[in-house]
């Protein structure tokens, strides 16, 4: 199972977290802090796999952000980076041309529909359209009329 | 109050902070009035604040005053509140909180909620972070779930499921009924999820293994489906159906197959079949494969296929793609254990790895380089590994030196080649070899007695030319210190003998002593090597003289070293000779590691004349004594190799402590005529193979007994008293083995008390066999003057089942016959 997923810029700021293992806010701190020191001095054409602990960590850059998840010893890297892309797919497939733009404004979706593709560190749809239709959905529900019309709804 | 401004334009306005502080400020404005509004209990903004509240939180800034608001939320009735409830919750409760657990009853009641979407909501937040309580509490719920037709909420809850049992193992029981149809869902979701479920579930019970083992066939046949079957756009990735699903079947495939003849018979042909199939072009085929190849190499698979799932591995060493070499790299260091011949024709691609450009696929090479060397390949790896060692980042050099000193140990061609090697590394990375070496190093030399003059001359190079690398001047320092007489006679036979004189030996080791760059630890060496030339160099005069001047050196130790050789030079002089004699070949008790510690006494310092000599047990140990006294208080004595008087085809004996430097009371060469300690010829104890010297078992009527029996190793000592000195207890030890896997690198040490000497001679072997098909048998001899009563302290070291095991114990129901 994934242990975390992080996204984070080439400055070090963070964009989103999702923790599949109960960890406390300053633990929390610190291994993003060690990831992005881990992750950002990389060259680019470097394997995607590091150590660290007892983890695998896997990451991506797409654009301007890195996509770090951390995996347990008996996880398939080279599928780890499949999840990655997949969740990439997603998000562009939502957002229209997804950039690092539309994941600051609208991070809260950014985690429901991560939370509709992976839930307790494992993969829970495989299907690339279930996704976005369930998403789609669901905002259907949102109350206001702005949120409707799926404008961001604060 | 004017209404709370939006999320976004939050945002936006935090973006346009310029500094740290403008941004800070901002914020703190922001939370003020956050707080204020939940002070108010404001239910329409309360979504939006807490919206605002989590963006803050990312940035890293507090927000623990929100996590009751995101509780108010989840219990509102409004969607949008309830979505960003739960994201709260996640987000910042978890399960040290004790706000927490009062989310159980929403969840409740929202997973019986009339909209998939609120149950979709409650069960991923209890299957991302609920706690045991909260699992417990709700497991019941989750079941009905599990049960339910709607697809959606069945792979919701079928992960939820696994996060109960990985929270509450207890409860697997529970979902067992819920299983029966889920491998029969066409939906993928589902089918993933259920598969997901099923390996948690065997993962932790070898009953619920052995009850899902009936599912292999459907297994494969859903796996077989997935191959066969036409383009589906939802599930396609590049050409491949559904590579999620397939990975976790294969895996689960893993699970089953192991240990199991009949499931693996039944997944051959699948297996065959993806490995043979599947696109490698792009990563996701070689996601597939990689998860073949470890199912291949878990499972009872037949050697067909094994050799298949090799030669994989080997076109993945070859892919550009540096992510497919790291995982074929990982994966061969697993398998080399087993398929050992399969792996080594991939050899020289995996040396080629080692000039890789990135760091981890050079480390994974490098410790499969390692694992590859065997007696026929090991001249070709070890240039390479050498080169590699010149031209590698120091953080692999450490690793690099000791896995090549191990290596040539092992398979060394020849002792020339030996010490060359070793020479090229103490020279290339000398200051990263690690310090045990250094004894290591030492004890390998001096056992290659013909080589010594060669290696002598090699070092005293070396020495001329850098000084600075602190493991090479140790290690030639105490060359020198034993051989500086072949050294100067020039008697070299594998190369040209240099002329050199015995001043200018005098002047390198001098020279080392007042060197900056020289530690501690190597000026005690070379001092030591300064005295020892006293007995081999005619220049005496020269050496008295350096030695006195150290006598008042400011450190410590080199200080105390000076003072009790001027003692030798000046009272003692009548036993230098044989105090600084030759080394004898000592044998080694351990094939690789550091030499274990068999000295008790806590004595690190190396504070005594090195190579001391008690002498032999015939001659009055009032004298032996004298000189023990010197090694400080404390309560147990150094195993002392003693010569056997009557048996002087006796077994060279076990190695004693050489760790540090060599100071400590090493092996030092007894003499076969016992009274006389004179110089004898070096190499005394060439060519003496280690024998046990007695069988016999009862003696005297002293009553055996039982001296350890722990963790299946028993131990017993059988008594008998030596002729002709009555003083003397002869114990053999038997060791036993009662479990079923044999005991390798089996070691026994022994300490005494002071006022005993003990002698240990060489075991009959060091492997244990299983289930006390076998004994070992070693001979230990105890000198007992006093006649006090005798105590034992003893260390044992071995390998079991793959792992190390040591053990300490105390010694103290000896029958009053043995020591009396």
């Amino acid at each position: 199972m994934l242990r975390f997923l992080l996204l984070f810029n080439r400055q070090g700021k963070l964009r989103l977290q999702k923790w599949f293992v109960p960890t406390s806010d300053r633990e929390r701190k610190k291994v993003i802090r060690d990831m992005i020191m881990l992750v950002l001095p990389r060259q680019p054409r470097t394997c995607n796999f590091l150590r660290w602990k007892d983890l695998k960590i896997v990451y991506k850059r797409y654009a301007s952000l890195y996509f770090c998840a951390g995996l347990e010893e008996q996880d398939n890297e080279l599928l780890a980076l499949e999840v990655l892309h997949r969740y990439v797919e997603l998000l562009d497939k939502y957002f229209g041309n997804v950039c690092e733009l539309d994941i600051i404004f609208n991070f809260e979706k950014a985690y429901f529909i991560l939370d509709e593709f992976l839930m307790g560190g494992e993969v829970l749809e495989t299907s690339k359209f279930a996704v976005n239709v369930s998403m789609e959905q669901a905002d259907t529900l949102q109350e206001t009329m702005e949120e409707y019309m799926s404008k961001p709804a604060y | 109050m004017p209404a709370p401004i939006r999320l976004r334009e939050l945002i936006r306005t935090i973006r346009t902070a310029r500094t740290q502080a403008e941004e800070r400020e901002m914020i703190q404005k922001e939370c003020a009035a956050i707080r204020s509004s939940f002070r108010e209990e404001d239910n329409t903004y309360r979504c939006r604040n807490v919206a605002k509240l989590l963006y803050m939180h990312m940035l890293g800034y507090p927000a623990h005053f929100g996590q009751l608001e995101c509780l108010k939320l989840i219990a509102s009735q409004k969607f949008t509140d309830k979505r960003i409830g739960y994201l709260g919750a996640m987000l910042l409760l978890d399960e040290r909180q004790d706000v927490h657990l009062l989310m159980t009853n929403c969840i409740k009641n929202d997973l019986n909620h009339s909209t998939q979407y609120v149950q979709g909501l409650a069960l991923c937040t209890l299957g991302c972070m609920g706690s045991s309580e909260m699992c417990r509490d709700l497991a019941g719920e989750v079941e009905k779930l599990l049960k339910t037709s709607n697809s959606y909420l069945r792979k919701k809850a079928a992960l939820c499921a696994v996060h109960v049992i990985r929270k509450v193992p207890e409860l697997m029981e529970m979902f067992l009924p819920a299983t029966k149809n889920l491998l029969s869902e066409k939906n993928h979701g589902v089918l993933h999820t259920s598969v997901v479920l099923l390996t948690e579930m065997c993962e932790r019970s070898p009953d619920m293994l052995a009850h899902f083992r009936k599912l292999v066939p459907q297994l494969v046949r859903i796996l077989k489906n997935l191959i066969m079957s036409g383009y589906s756009p939802e599930h396609d990735v590049s050409g491949i159906s559904d590579p999620f699903l397939q990975v976790r079947i294969l895996r689960l495939l893993r699970i089953l197959g192991k240990n199991d003849d009949d499931s693996s018979e039944a997944m051959n042909d699948i297996l065959a079949q993806v490995a043979t199939n599947t696109e490698t072009s792009k990563n996701v085929g070689n996601a597939i494969l990689y998860e073949t190849v470890l199912t291949i190499m878990d499972i009872k698979s037949e050697s067909g296929l094994r050799v298949l799932a090799i030669n994989i591995l080997g076109r993945f060493l070859l892919n550009n793609d540096k992510n497919i070499r790291y995982v074929a790299l990982t994966s061969l260091l697993k398998t080399v254990q087993t398929d050992h011949n399969a792996v080594q024709r991939h050899r020289s691609t995996i040396v080629d790895c080692l000039k890789d450009l990135d760091v981890s696929i050079k480390r994974r090479a490098m410790e499969l380089s390692f694992a590859l060397v065997n007696g026929n390949n090991i001249r070709g790896m070890m240039k390479e590994l050498l080169y590699f060692l010149d031209s590698c980042d120091p953080e692999f050099k450490a690793d690099c030196a000791s896995g090549v000193f191990l290596a040539a140990e092992k398979y060394a061609p020849s002792k020339r080649w030996h010490i060359d090697t070793i020479m090229r590394v103490l020279t290339t990375a000398g200051s990263y070899v690690r310090d045990d070496s250094v004894p290591n190093l030492i004890q390998l030399i001096t056992n290659s007695v013909e080589m010594h003059a060669y290696t002598v001359q090699r070092l005293y190079k070396a020495l001329l030319d850098d000084i600075s690398q602190q493991p090479l001047v140790q290690v030639a320092s105490w060359c020198i210190g034993e051989y500086g007489d072949l050294l100067v006679s020039g008697q070299c036979e594998e190369e040209e003998p240099i002329q050199v004189t015995e001043d200018e030996v005098l002047d390198v080791l001098e020279g080392l002593l007042v060197s900056n760059l020289s530690t501690p630890v190597t000026r005690g060496y070379s001092l030591t090597a300064i005295m020892k030339l006293s007995t081999r160099f005619s220049s005496v005069n020269r050496i008295k003289k350096v030695v006195s001047i150290y006598g008042s050196s400011i450190d410590v130790e080199l200080q105390q070293r000076a003072v009790e050789y001027n003692a030798l030079f000046k009272k003692y002089d009548h036993m230098r000779p044989a105090l600084l004699e030759r080394m004898p070949i000592m044998e080694k008790t351990a094939s690789n590691g550091p030499t274990e510690i068999v000295q008790t006494n806590g004595e690190t310092e190396p504070s005594t004349v090195e190579a001391k000599h008690p002498p032999p047990v015939t001659q009055p140990t009032n004298q032996a004594n004298d000189l023990l006294d010197l090694l400080g208080g404390n309560d147990v004595v150094p195993v002392i190799q003693t010569t056997i008087p009557t048996k002087p085809a006796s077994a060279g004996g076990e190695l004693l402590d050489l760790l540090g430097d060599l100071s400590l009371s090493g092996g030092p060469a007894p003499a076969p005529a016992p009274s006389v300690p004179t110089s004898q010829p070096p190499f005394l104890l060439d060519g003496l193979t280690s024998q046990p010297l007695f069988n016999d078992i009862a003696a005297a009527g002293i009553p055996s007994m039982t001296a350890y029996n722990k963790n299946g190793l028993k131990i017993d000592f059988t008594f008998e008293r030596a002729n002709p000195n009555p003083n003397i207890a002869v114990i053999t030890i038997h060791a036993t083995n009662s479990t079923e896997a044999e005991m390798t690198d089996f070691v026994f040490q022994a300490a005494v008390p002071k006022t005993f000497q003990l002698q240990l001679l060489s075991p009959s072997s060091n492997v244990v066999p299983a289930l006390n098909q076998g004994t070992v048998t070693q001979v230990i001899r105890v000198l007992n003057p006093q006649k006090q009563q005798l105590r034992m302290r003893i260390k044992l070291t071995y390998t079991h089942k793959g792992s190390a095991v040591q053990d300490l114990a105390e010694v103290n129901n000896f029958p009053p016959q043995s020591w009396q």
